[in-house]
């Protein structure tokens, strides 16, 4: 320990100042600077303004990608969605639980904001709408069925619209299991063995280009709302913010955090942390997240404790830039 | 002849207690943080009217300018507060102020940066300042979420974009159960109270800890060779 001690508290010859001193007006340069960086945002202000890009809504998903929002909701039902599936702290499944040798952060506080994507992202949207027998019936049909049923009949549904969107990807020809209306934009599905599922879904797609399930996800839990986690998630499950990402540069594989739409700059300060997401073994990484927030946590104990550091500390002593700054002085000297 | 005047009589003065009757300290809390305070930073220390002739070069005008990039975000920030924080979307004004904000972190950040590798350059840790060091790195670091989460309470499509972005990272360790990049009222009570807060604590810290110890002093020629460890001192300069 006393080593240890030693080499945290090594030899140092700074001696305090006996030299002589000139008149320094503290204040009058912190007044000045607070002018001169005012100005500074103030010019950029008037140059370049700041970006303000309008966000999306579901009913703009639901009308400008109808399929999508569908084959989302779809997956939200049988539970194959990417929240669905997540983990804490929005349920007790596992896909995007990542881990660090034998230690699971992810699941030590449990699940604190709890989405059960087939009731919240479904059923309670379908339930709000009033005088509608068939949909009243369908969704009756549903609820009544084992969950095992219910699971095949949402599979059934979510198929042919997988299909359709992986060969769209693909730029492949289209299945036509799907067809979209051009003027209405309604979405049919030949899909056997789906139940009640068609019905549910051509009444949500019809509540979603309304709004209706953006004011149902918002006004679920009380009439103030701050929370925005079940839209949000709804709508990163689907295509519609990913597509106005990569429009706007902002993708991992692009610029990332460290760009704002428009081309502004964003948290450039960040270039480290994202640097490693281009990297293996990072990027490859089924607890790629994890990984990289435990290297930046270990990095900047590293670099608060430069001062305790053999080595890192020693190292302006021997690169000359201290001569640069202290110029006027050792000339003076 | 008549008599000269005299002074009235004076009611009886109370003897000042002799010097050994004082108490070697104050009796109260108060009276022993104000002793602590003044001897740690008499007046003419905290707030001192000349400078060491070394203090003369660009690079301490990083440091003054990170104070002055906080105040204009502090000014800034306030203003959208008191407005609230839709305001700034649907009014001119209010965009310019939020375009001011933007600017100023901006600024912030980059005169930060820039104060930070030169006082590594200069080994500002020497003579008993470790904890300058210490507390001028913590602010870096706490700004940065401190930043994130003005980013994510935007109530705009970058807000959308980088809060279910950044979600995973924040649920992987563990804190996205407080931390919740996806609850705007949340991330908007830590962008305008609890970070802030702590980033101007911090700040303050350090900016008493350099004016106790004083400027850095260069670095002696003689010994930038092979001279001892620039190790920080337990004793204060």
């Amino acid at each position: 320990m006393s080593r240890l001690g030693a080499m945290l508290r090594a030899k140092d010859d700074t001696q305090p100042w006996s030299g002589s001193y000139a008149p320094y007006d503290l204040v009058k340069e912190l007044c000045i600077a607070v002018g001169v960086i005012a100005l500074l945002a103030i010019i950029l202000t008037v140059l370049f303004s700041s970006p303000d890009e309008k966000p999306s809504t579901i009913a703009q998903w639901s009308r400008e990608l109808p399929v999508n929002f569908v084959a989302t909701a779809a997956e939200e039902l049988d539970g194959t969605s990417a929240t669905a599936e997540y983990g804490p702290p929005y349920n007790h499944n596992s896909s995007s639980v990542q881990h660090f040798l034998f230690l699971h952060p992810q699941r030590w506080l449990g699940v604190s904001h709890p989405i059960n994507t087939e009731v919240d992202y479904v059923i309670d949207p379908l339930e709000t709408i009033p005088d509608d027998p068939t949909l009243k019936a369908a969704l009756a049909a549903y609820q009544a069925a084992p969950a095992k049923t219910r699971k095949a009949w949402g599979e059934a549904y979510a198929k042919p619209l997988e299909e359709y969107e992986a060969a769209g990807e693909e730029n492949k020809p289209l299945p036509k299991t799907v067809a979209v209306n051009p003027s209405t934009g309604e979405v049919s599905v030949q899909a056997s063995g789906a139940g009640p599922v068609p019905t549910m879904m051509a009444s949500l797609l019809t509540l979603a280009k309304a709004g209706g399930v953006d004011g149902s996800l918002l006004t679920s839990s009380q009439f103030f709302q701050t929370d925005y986690t079940k839209p949000l998630l709804f709508m990163a499950d689907g295509g519609l913010l990913e597509k106005r990402a990569e429009a706007e540069h902002l993708l991992g594989e692009q610029w990332g955090m460290m760009n704002e739409t428009g081309s502004y700059p964003g948290q450039v300060w960040l270039w480290l942390y994202t640097f490693w997401y281009q990297i293996e073994p990072f990027k490859a990484s089924p607890s790629g997240d994890l990984d990289v927030m435990l290297v930046m946590a270990a990095l900047s104990l590293l670099f608060v404790c430069i001062p305790f550091l053999p080595g890192v500390r020693d190292l302006p002593r021997r690169v000359p830039v201290y001569k640069l700054i202290w110029r006027e002085h050792y000339q003076d000297a | 002849m008549s008599a000269p005047p005299t002074q009235p009589e004076l009611p009886a003065q109370p003897e000042p207690p002799a010097a050994s009757a004082l108490p070697a300290r104050p009796a109260t809390w108060t009276g022993r943080v104000r002793e602590a305070a003044v001897a740690a930073l008499p007046p003419e220390k905290l707030l001192p009217e000349s400078q060491p002739t070394y203090v003369a070069s660009w690079i301490y005008v990083f440091g003054v300018a990170s104070l002055a990039s906080l105040v204009v975000i502090v000014a800034s920030g306030s203003i959208l507060a008191l407005k609230g924080p839709a305001w700034w979307h649907y009014t001119g004004v209010g965009h310019f102020f939020n375009s001011i904000h933007l600017w100023s972190v901006e600024l912030f950040f980059f005169v930060m940066v820039v104060h930070l590798w030169g006082k590594y350059w200069m080994a500002a840790w020497r003579g008993g300042r470790a904890r300058v060091w210490v507390t001028g790195a913590v602010t870096f670091l706490v700004a940065v979420p401190c930043a994130l989460t003005g980013y994510v309470s935007q109530q705009n499509f970058d807000a959308q974009w980088i809060s279910t972005q950044a979600k995973d990272a924040m649920n992987a360790v563990g804190v996205g159960a407080f931390f919740n990049l996806t609850n705007f009222g949340q991330m908007y009570s830590y962008h305008v109270l609890l970070l802030p807060v702590a980033v101007v604590g911090l700040v303050v810290a350090h900016v008493l800890l350099v004016r106790r110890h004083g400027v850095v002093p260069p670095i002696p020629l003689a010994s930038s060779s092979s001279g001892p460890s620039d190790g920080p001192r337990g004793a204060s300069s």
